[in-house]
């Protein structure tokens, strides 16, 4: 962590307080967290948008439907381990089969959670996301990128899942890049080796990037902040022009980005890949370095994987 | 391989349970502090409920820690797991050093009790609402057999939000489950919750659960949390009654034993520093070191 990193929740809190200015009908629900999602800075903001639900989110889940069928757009706080999990069937019915425009944050994504362990890590939320009809699934790279996909959503109509993590990271997008549901960006041009990464995943993939560069290698980062409805055209072109796709999330390598890459290239240019991720394990409590090295996530790990599969592809440097 | 006859409950005095609560809370404050994250108010105020449930209640064997005889006990609120591991360590399970693993990579002690790293823990809990269900499965696994183990459940009075613990509450009734009881921590507290009219502190996050459990079929005690000689009462008395299952209402206060977090919902997981364990260390210092 350096001193310029930005905590993505407290974006999301003042995305929250600035957005909620500009439309009226937006409405935040809470599941007793919201001083950890940092809903609280809306609360204070708004109290009457405000609406704590409790530890319940079943029932909070159904109540956004109700709210989104009288024209109010309801963004929910709660993490993203109980948003996926326990409230899922109350989504699949309520929100994702009438595509309803309720907005569903998911806080404490992926590995890094304050060391509350397995229970809390949400590896998992992608791929669930995912599979659901209609429901549009974001892992935005930074704090500056969740801002603008908040701003995105609030122009889209359909229900949509966003991945929020709990620590300061680097802002990673370029200046003035807004963001584009569906849209990837290219952060990194290079030949030898496309990376493919999504949500705060993409800092260890640029950070990859230039350690693969000292040792000769020129790789490109493409980050995909929407993984549904993904960008196919802008991961089959990385595939042509690059000898080896490498996928990158802080997230299970089954079923989320990897998963979603490797089915685009299959049916559109099959290509041969490696997937960085959670090897389909769960974590567990301990401090973010130790966490990152003991479940394969750091630069290194990516790094590795680029070295394994231009060893299969006989390229080592250009 | 231990038998059953190595179970056994133990039965300290008033004066010891009270002591053994006071060296808790201190290795909790402690554990927490080292590990730089985890929860204090929700540990502190369901401390005297373990100690009272491992000193003076549960039948088991910190040696033979998954004998099939044993009673079972599930902290559903499983964010408090420190308060658990450290009644644990002083009952035997563990050695008291451990504890400065808490939360830390490769640790059996998981930030959420997890019932494959450590044996003796009953489930696995963290996501909240859910160990009562786990718990009637064990007090009907128990009848079937026709053992005659006992299965305590620990919830929170915010968890109690949670719908699954009503689902649970039907279905423990309607089996009529008298080997089964649910004790309420009830602090008054959650971790955000609605704001008082003060706006210094929260509304209580369930109003009235005695009732509730009553009006869904469950025998209820009313219990001060705190004091141990009541405790001890109301185990027996929840025990005792043969009709169905007991829910035990235990009036708690959060943040229990350090006066600047008692009441207090921002101490919920927030981390004490060096100067907060120096003042706490006071007040639950034993009467003998007291000047
Ligand atoms: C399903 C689920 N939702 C939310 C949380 C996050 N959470 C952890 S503790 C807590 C508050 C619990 O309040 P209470 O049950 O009263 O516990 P206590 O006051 O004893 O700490 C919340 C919301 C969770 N662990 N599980």
């Amino acid at each position: 962590m350096s001193a310029n990193d930005v905590q993505m929740r407290e974006a999301w809190g003042q995305g929250l307080v600035d957005l909620g200015a500009q439309y009226r009908n937006l409405v935040v629900l809470d599941g007793d967290l919201a001083n950890s999602t940092r809903a609280d800075m809306f609360h204070t903001a708004y109290p009457d948008r405000f609406f704590e639900m409790g530890i319940a989110e079943q029932n909070m889940l159904g109540v956004a439907a109700g709210l989104a069928t009288t024209g109010y757009i309801p963004w929910i706080s709660t993490f993203a381990a109980f948003l996926a999990k326990r409230a899922l069937d109350q989504i699949r019915l309520v929100i994702a089969q009438p595509g309803l425009n309720v907005k569903m944050a998911g806080s404490y994504s992926g590995l890094l959670t304050s060391k509350t362990g397995k229970t809390h890590q949400s590896v998992e939320d992608i791929a669930v996301f995912r599979a659901m009809p209609h429901v549009v699934t974001i892992a935005p790279a930074d704090a500056v990128e969740l801002r603008s996909a908040m701003a995105a959503m609030m122009e889209d109509e359909r229900p949509t899942y966003i991945r929020i993590t709990r620590d300061a990271g680097p802002v990673v997008v370029p200046d003035g890049y807004e963001f584009e549901i569906g849209k990837a960006v290219l952060l990194r041009d290079g030949a030898d080796i496309g990376i493919v990464s999504t949500g705060v995943q993409t800092s260890r993939a640029l950070a990859a990037a230039d350690l693969l560069e000292i040792a000769g290698v020129s790789a490109s980062v493409l980050h995909v902040p929407t993984i549904k409805p993904i960008d196919v055209d802008a991961i089959v072109a990385l595939a042509d022009r690059t000898n080896g796709i490498v996928s990158a999330e802080d997230h299970s390598i089954i079923g989320g980005l990897g998963g979603a890459v490797a089915e685009v290239l299959a049916e559109h240019r099959p290509t041969r890949m490696r997937r960085i991720g959670i090897q389909d394990t769960f974590g567990e409590s301990g401090p973010n370095d130790a966490l990152l090295e003991k479940y394969g996530l750091t630069p290194n790990h990516i790094v590795e994987a680029v070295n394994d599969l231009l060893a299969l592809t006989s390229v080592t440097t250009r | 391989m231990a038998t059953a006859s190595a179970l056994q409950r133990e039965s300290r005095s008033i004066s010891e349970l009270e002591g053994l609560s006071r060296q808790a809370r201190r290795l909790i404050l402690e554990s927490v502090h080292k590990s730089g994250a985890g929860h204090i108010g929700g540990p502190l105020s369901v401390t005297d409920l373990l100690v009272s449930l491992y000193f003076a209640e549960l039948r088991l064997d910190p040696n033979d820690p998954v004998n099939e005889h044993r009673d079972r006990i599930i902290l559903s609120k499983g964010h408090s797991s420190i308060a658990l591991y450290t009644v644990m360590a002083l009952r035997g399970y563990l050695p008291v050093e451990e504890l400065a693993t808490f939360d830390q990579i490769n640790s059996r002690l998981q930030g959420h009790p997890d019932l494959t790293a450590l044996p003796g823990l009953d489930m696995s809990t963290g996501s909240l609402g859910q160990g009562l269900s786990a718990g009637i499965g064990m007090a009907l696994g128990a009848r079937l057999k026709g053992d005659d183990f006992h299965t305590w459940v620990i919830l929170g009075d915010g968890e109690i939000q949670e719908g699954q613990v009503w689902e649970a509450a039907f279905v423990a009734a309607r089996y009529k489950l008298a080997n089964l009881t649910a004790i309420v921590d009830a602090n008054g507290l959650p971790q955000f919750g609605w704001p008082d009219p003060s706006g210094h502190t929260r509304e209580t996050p369930f109003d009235d659960p005695a009732a509730k459990f009553r009006a869904f079929g469950w025998n209820v005690i009313e219990v001060d949390g705190h004091d141990h000689a009541a405790l001890l009462a109301a185990w027996a008395e929840a025990k005792a009654y043969t009709d169905g299952p007991t829910c035990v209402i235990a009036h708690t206060v959060k943040g229990k034993g350090v006066s600047f977090m008692e009441g207090n919902y921002l101490w919920h997981a927030q981390v004490p520093t060096q100067d907060d364990l120096d003042k706490a260390g006071l007040e639950l210092a034993d009467p003998e070191e007291r000047s």
